[in-house]
């Protein structure tokens, strides 16, 4: 416990009625960032404890992108503290916490000259490990997101599908075998279909490798399927943070709407389709 | 059939090797030099706005620049570098030919090289940028591994560009003393042989036509991440490279250099003494078309070993001397004015080409004008043209300052094209060249000049510096000095300026030793 710095130690009796809290693996603590004028992200506190599945929704412009890309550096903070597995960021050289955090972008973010396995192994390459091993870790990373290794491992990202492209994306965040993999909309750009099944596979991977991971959505439906937790944050805002059930004894009117509009959904679905096709 | 039967066509596929492999060695030094500067500008400027404006504004500056001007430029420039360094470290270096030329085309490639690195790193997906630091690499390894792999097309297509621009330009550096396909024109132009004209605007369009095939299948590889015609583009121009620059290495270099101006007598004249080293067994090379006091500073420096010139004009132009002295004291006062810089005045061949004021030999006549100073009373209502250093020569100022000359207009033009002109009435006096065969063709009359203002123009053979003990150089030399008289070298500069298949200066060298060597 000596990792546990006096301030956050503190902060955390002062915040939350339990009594001795395990250490978060990412610790939010009254952070700001301004862009300008604007306040991206205001005075917000959060915590993720290890293992967690976060969710951070909200509208475009709320400030989750923000909030996500502080904790590894992407963006630095104005004010207040952020750590990750205890250190205070700050003082970790940002491009070494980059390579032991993992980061899926939005609709993939694969490097357009680099075929699927050097973007896969490009975090382990950065990292100076030995070619050999690249190419096993490689191989187990398209096993573990389902991409078959002779068709795709050699092939440019433009010849795959957006489905397919996202979990070369995955497999890349996965590659230096990260503690944390953060996720801007991961599956936001995807047909039904694929976002459901990749959705499902994800979750699985976080289990059994025992991730953290914080996850941004502007689906509230995509987050209640997914998280353990979600924040909702609007305005720069942190409005609200729990489990579903927590969340729905929410007070602020907006949570409560965001709630309210996968039950409405599911309401009309059951309504517009018959019960047998619906499964 | 008669066209391609024509022996100048052959006669120039004989300097191919020489001007091709020099051409191309110019151009692929300049573009390495500017590639070398640009892209690591480009780099630099990327997100830096205000630097970048001023380097692009520079560098269109420099473009706007016409070629010929640049790389003349880039002569005196290096020469005034090179006395500076020679003052300071005690080092020189040649201020003739490749260096002055390499730069300046440098100078020329770096706007498109400049302008597309600038534009290909600009043109990146931020969101890639982003996902470079995303997975954890530093700016430099996102700019080696991301930026400019992915900027490398549109770079390409700038490198094509700046390729084909500079071996365009090259042609240009002939007179600078660069031999490059230009020699072809220069002296093609010079000496109205057109065979040569067509030869090396076809070679250096052709070359260029070919690096801009293979860097554009390098680039279409690059765009199309095809490793094939990467590859088939890069073993292309590989290929041509070797091609072209190998036939000219390992060629000695202790071979003589015979220098030309940029008039068909020089050119006869350095295809002669050429032939005279090759046949006294002595291994040598014509630089022709350089500027007159380009090639007195490259003999100077030992760039060009030995050149005719004429007594009037290195008294008036390099000893800056404005009197005029007679001939034979003119020319011992010049031996050893030359000697002080070391250079040695073999002697004279025989002829004189002097400056003289040129007009048809009826409208004279007519006129009742039979000297220079019967010409001052008609000038207002006369124009008068002259080659490109005449009216900036003081024997220019002296003319007009001793028969009071005041011409209505006056050209610059080719001095080949001076004799047509005044023959058909295009101007009405021009100053031509007392060798000259044309003012016999177009039955003109050079006036005399009663009062001296012109010095006397004897031909002289001139040696560099380090060339005064070489004996065998001298002894190859000695049998031509006063033999050319001025009949002879008329005829011979007649032959020159006719276009036929007899007319290329080594041709007419080959009949004025045949008239001479006896």
């Amino acid at each position: 416990m000596g990792l546990v710095t006096p301030t956050l130690h503190g902060r955390v009796n002062e915040a939350s009625p339990r009594p001795m809290p395990p250490r978060p693996m990412i610790g939010y603590d009254h952070v700001t960032k301004n862009f300008g004028l604007l306040k991206a992200v205001d005075d917000v506190s959060l915590d993720i404890a290890e293992g967690e599945f976060v969710a951070i929704v909200g509208g475009s412009g709320s400030g989750k992108t923000t909030l996500l890309r502080l904790a590894n550096r992407l963006i630095e903070a104005d004010g207040g503290s952020i750590t990750v597995e205890g250190e205070d960021v700050r003082s970790v050289d940002p491009v070494a916490l980059r390579r032991r955090i993992g980061y899926v972008f939005q609709s993939g973010g694969l490097f357009p000259h680099l075929s699927v396995a050097d973007n896969i192994g490009i975090t382990p390459k950065l990292l100076g490990e030995p070619a050999g091993a690249i190419t096993t870790r490689v191989d187990e990373l398209l096993e573990l997101v389902q991409l078959d290794r002779g068709a795709h491992r050699d092939r440019l990202p433009e010849a795959l599908s957006g489905g397919q492209r996202q979990r070369v994306g995955v497999a890349r965040a996965l590659a230096a075998k990260p503690r944390i993999v953060l996720m801007d909309e991961p599956f936001g750009a995807l047909d039904p279909l694929t976002r459901d099944a990749l959705g499902d596979d994800y979750r699985s991977l976080h289990r059994s490798l025992g991730l953290t991971t914080v996850m941004i959505t502007h689906d509230m439906t995509e987050a209640i399927l997914l998280a353990d937790r979600i924040a909702v944050m609007r305005a720069g805002q942190l409005l609200a943070q729990g489990t579903p059930a927590e969340l729905s004894k929410s007070s602020d009117s907006y949570v409560l709407e965001l709630l309210r509009t996968p039950r409405r959904q599911v309401e009309r679905l059951n309504a517009l389709l018959p019960q047998s096709g619906a499964a | 059939m008669s066209f391609f039967a024509d022996p100048r066509w052959g006669e120039a596929l004989s300097h191919l090797p020489d001007y091709l492999g020099n051409h191309v060695r110019v151009s692929l030094a300049a573009l390495a030099l500017g590639l070398a500067i640009s892209l690591p500008l480009a780099i630099l400027t990327r997100n830096r706005p205000a630097p970048r404006a001023v380097l692009l504004a520079l560098a269109s500056i420099v473009q706007t620049v016409p070629g010929l001007a640049l790389l003349a430029l880039f002569y005196p420039l290096l020469l005034a570098a090179a006395s500076v360094t020679l003052a300071w470290f005690g080092v020189s270096f040649s201020a003739f030919g490749f260096l002055p030329a390499m730069l300046a085309l440098a100078l020329y490639s770096m706007l498109p090289v400049l302008r597309n690195g600038i534009t290909g790193l600009n043109g990146i997906d931020p969101a890639l940028i982003e996902a470079a630091k995303g997975v954890g690499m530093t700016a430099l390894q996102s700019l080696m591994m991301v930026e400019l792999p992915l900027a490398l097309p549109v770079m390409m297509a700038g490198i094509r560009t700046a390729a084909v621009w500079v071996i365009g330009t090259a042609t240009l550096s002939t007179p600078i003393g660069q031999t490059s396909l230009g020699n072809y024109i220069f002296a093609g132009l010079q000496t109205q042989n057109w065979v040569f004209v067509l030869f090396g605007c076809f070679a250096s369009a052709l070359l260029a036509l070919a690096v801009d095939q293979l860097l554009g299948l390098i680039e279409s590889g690059l765009r199309h991440r095809s490793r094939t015609r990467t590859a088939l583009g890069a073993i292309g121009i590989a290929a041509l490279v070797a091609a072209t620059l190998v036939p000219t290495m390992g060629r000695s270099s202790q071979s003589y250099v015979v220098g030309a101006k940029t008039f068909a007598e020089q050119y006869v004249l350095s295809a002669l003494l050429r032939d005279r080293l090759q046949a006294a067994g002595l291994s040598a090379t014509a630089r022709s078309g350089l500027g007159s006091s380009v090639i007195f500073e490259a003999l100077k420096a030992g760039d060009v070993d030995l050149y005719v010139d004429y007594s009037g004009t290195l008294w008036a132009n390099q000893l800056h001397r404005s009197d005029i002295k007679p001939r034979a004291e003119l020319l011992t006062g010049l031996k050893t004015t030359l000697a002080r810089d070391n250079i040695t005045m073999l002697g004279e061949l025989g002829f004189e080409n002097a400056y003289a004021l040129v007009m048809p030999r009826k409208r004279a006549e007519a006129l009742g004008i039979r000297s220079i100073a019967d010409l001052a009373a008609h000038t207002s209502t006369m124009s008068i043209a002259g080659d490109y250093e005449f009216f900036s020569r003081p024997e220019w100022a002296a003319l007009q300052k001793a028969y009071g000359l005041q011409f209505r207009g006056q050209r610059q033009m080719q001095p080949d094209f001076m004799y047509a002109a005044v023959a058909s009435g295009e101007v009405d006096v021009i100053a031509g060249y007392t060798s000259d065969g044309l003012i016999a063709k177009y039955d003109l009359v050079a006036l005399d000049d009663p009062r001296h203002a012109i010095p006397p123009y004897d031909a002289i053979l001139l040696l560099a510096p380090k060339r005064g003990g070489d004996e065998r150089l001298q002894a190859a030399l000695k049998p031509l000095l006063g033999k050319i008289d001025i009949a002879t070298m008329r005829e011979a500069n007649l032959r020159a300026a006719s276009n036929d298949a007899n007319s290329s200066p080594d041709a007419v060298a080959k009949w004025l030793w045949e008239k001479v060597g006896k």
